[in-house]
């Protein structure tokens, strides 16, 4: 029960969620996104400088739950200096393991800690919000992305 | 702990279990519960997620067992045995109901699906006859989204107004100061809560129509958190509409009722048009059925309307008054216990409130907490509640809450605190 929670809740889950990384506004964006978690009131913005076919900086701003936040946090780590094509492989990687926990290869790094988001289902969402986020922003979308289709 | 000397003699006890005559025994209850014997994540079950729906007595699932087993037939139109015993079994549990409230008869009760329903039917039928351009609509700051949004669509649709009675902050209160100012034309309805699902307030029910009624202002009462919780008389509380729901009272999801004053359901329009809520049809008009059928339509839940007369019958038989004393101290104990916990941050009034607590831990997001205490068996929940607009005037997005029944006890809320104390170490806390 308690492997579970530590499962879920890693030190570096707690870390990121404690002290978020890129936790601010970027005032040269090109790119924003906005996601949001009706069922929790969860909100995460995110701001890219997209300069050619690559993120070459991202930061985000937001509340949410200790795992929305650690996820954000993270995935700005991950994405610098990546392109589009690179984010959406990864995101299918991400969004896999998050429903399987399985993580299948070591080329996730450090987003590896939330494979333990699959034993906790109505959890799932709030580690993925961030990366529907992305994903808009990088389409160019500016409408905000949900987790839900139709709200509370 | 002694949680409770009951003030009267049970009345009638239920037949499942009878009550002793002098010692209220709220364990002994328990057993009338299966669910609520079962290990969850390896720990006992502690279920305080009452305000979100209530656990079912074996009285109430083997009252709609029975129905289906012996009964089952449509109501209002069959000449066969079946059907009417389905017909008196209904209608019965709309008698009941009626009692249940203090209605002046059973004409004053409409089933719906629920609160949320009954109060749609009020914003659409009632809205539909006296709304007008410029009038307004006064409904509180605590208001649940079932009796705020039906509100907007109402007044979307006649080109009428919203004014909110504020709520003075983490205590919960409503600010009565600005009432009489508030509650003057052009507002012709007033909506409140009578027990706020995430503050635990109970507001003053009697005095807000008493209120209202001098001047002339139809008031509509969202009873969902007190029906099966406190006594709930309509005509000591003087209020026009009042709504409620089944699950909420031990009952079945997906039937409630609307008390409405006959004077003015009378020349409300109906709201959905279909059979069973009709006197004649031609191809191009239809007269209305009386009411309460006039509001309606279609084959209702029969089962359902069952269920929550037999729910009814069990908390009646244990008395509501004993019922809230219960949950105020469960409440009045939790509260002692969450205040000892540092960087604990309490929302609710200090007193007299009813076995709702709402609460932040630290800076843990609601979630967090929610996830952590369910491994400890622990059933919370954590979100808005349903009441965003509240959550955003108390600079918040959410909160966990734990809300109790009579079927809890104190030593679940030792569990709770213990718990809480855990997690907060979890997460790092001192």
């Amino acid at each position: 029960m308690i492997d579970d929670l530590n499962d879920l809740y890693q030190q570096v889950i707690l870390d990121h969620s404690r002290s978020p990384r890129n936790f601010r506004a970027l005032a040269n964006a090109n790119r924003t996104s906005q996601g949001h978690n009706p069922l929790c009131g969860d909100n995460v913005t995110l701001y890219l400088r997209f300069e050619g076919d690559v993120i070459r900086e991202i930061t985000f701003q937001g509340s949410g739950c200790a795992i929305s936040k650690a996820s954000a946090s993270i995935l700005t780590e991950c994405l610098q200096g990546r392109t589009k094509g690179e984010v959406e492989a990864l995101f299918e990687r991400v969004r896999a393991m998050l429903t399987t926990g399985q993580v299948g290869g070591d080329d996730l790094g450090k987003l590896s800690v939330f494979a333990g988001v699959h034993k906790f289902p109505a959890r799932v969402k709030c580690a993925i919000l961030p990366w529907h986020a992305v994903l808009a922003a990088l389409e160019g979308k500016s409408d905000p992305v949900s987790t839900e289709e139709g709200g509370d | 702990m002694n949680l409770h000397q009951p003030q009267t003699p049970p009345s009638e006890p239920p037949s499942a279990s009878p009550l002793p005559p002098t010692v209220f025994d709220w364990e002994a209850l328990r057993a009338d519960f299966p669910i609520l014997d079962q290990q969850v994540n390896g720990r006992p079950l502690v279920y305080l997620d009452n305000a979100a729906t209530s656990q079912k007595p074996l009285a109430v699932i083997e009252a709609i067992e029975r129905y289906y087993r012996n009964d089952n037939a449509n109501v209002h139109r069959g000449i066969h045995e079946l059907s009417n015993r389905a017909t008196a079994a209904y209608e019965g549990a709309r008698t009941r109901v009626a009692q249940f409230l203090n209605a002046r008869g059973p004409d004053e009760i409409v089933w719906t699906r629920g609160t949320t329903e009954s109060i749609n039917l009020v914003a659409n039928a009632w809205g539909a006859a006296n709304l007008r351009p410029g009038d307004s609509i006064l409904l509180t700051e605590m208001e649940h989204h079932s009796n705020l949004v039906p509100w907007q669509l109402a007044a979307r649709r006649a080109g009428a107004r919203l004014v909110y009675l504020p709520v003075t902050g983490d205590d919960g209160l409503l600010d009565l100061s600005r009432l009489d100012a508030l509650l003057a034309p052009p507002v012709k309805l007033f909506a409140f809560t009578h027990v706020s699902n995430t503050l635990g307030t109970v507001n003053p029910v009697s005095a807000l129509c008493a209120r209202a009624r001098e001047r002339g202002i139809v008031t509509v009462v969202d009873a969902a958190q007190s029906a099966g919780h406190l006594p709930v008389d309509v005509q000591a509380i003087g209020c026009d509409f009042l709504a409620f729901s089944g699950h909420k009272i031990c009952g079945p999801t997906g039937i409630g009722a609307l008390y409405g004053r006959r004077e003015l359901l009378d020349p409300m329009p109906p709201w959905q048009g279909g059979g069973d809520m009709i006197s004649s049809v031609d191809f191009f008009e239809s007269q209305w059925d009386a009411v309460p059928h006039k509001f309606e339509a279609g084959t209702p839940n029969i089962a359902g309307a069952i269920g929550m007369a037999a729910a009814i019958d069990y908390i009646e038989a244990i008395g509501r008054d004993r019922i809230f004393a219960h949950d105020q101290e469960l409440a009045a104990y939790a509260v002692t216990g969450l205040r000892a916990i540092p960087g604990l941050r309490l929302f609710g009034p200090p007193e007299h409130r009813a076995g709702v607590v709402s609460f932040l831990l630290d800076d843990i997001h609601a979630h967090d907490v929610v996830t952590v205490a369910d491994r400890f068996g622990v059933a919370l929940r954590g979100g808005h509640h349903c009441n965003q607009p509240l959550m955003r005037k108390l600079g918040i997005v959410s909160t966990a809450r734990a809300s109790f029944y009579f079927y809890n006890t104190a030593a679940e809320v030792d569990r709770l605190i213990e718990v809480l104390i855990e997690i907060r170490k979890f997460f790092g806390g001192s």
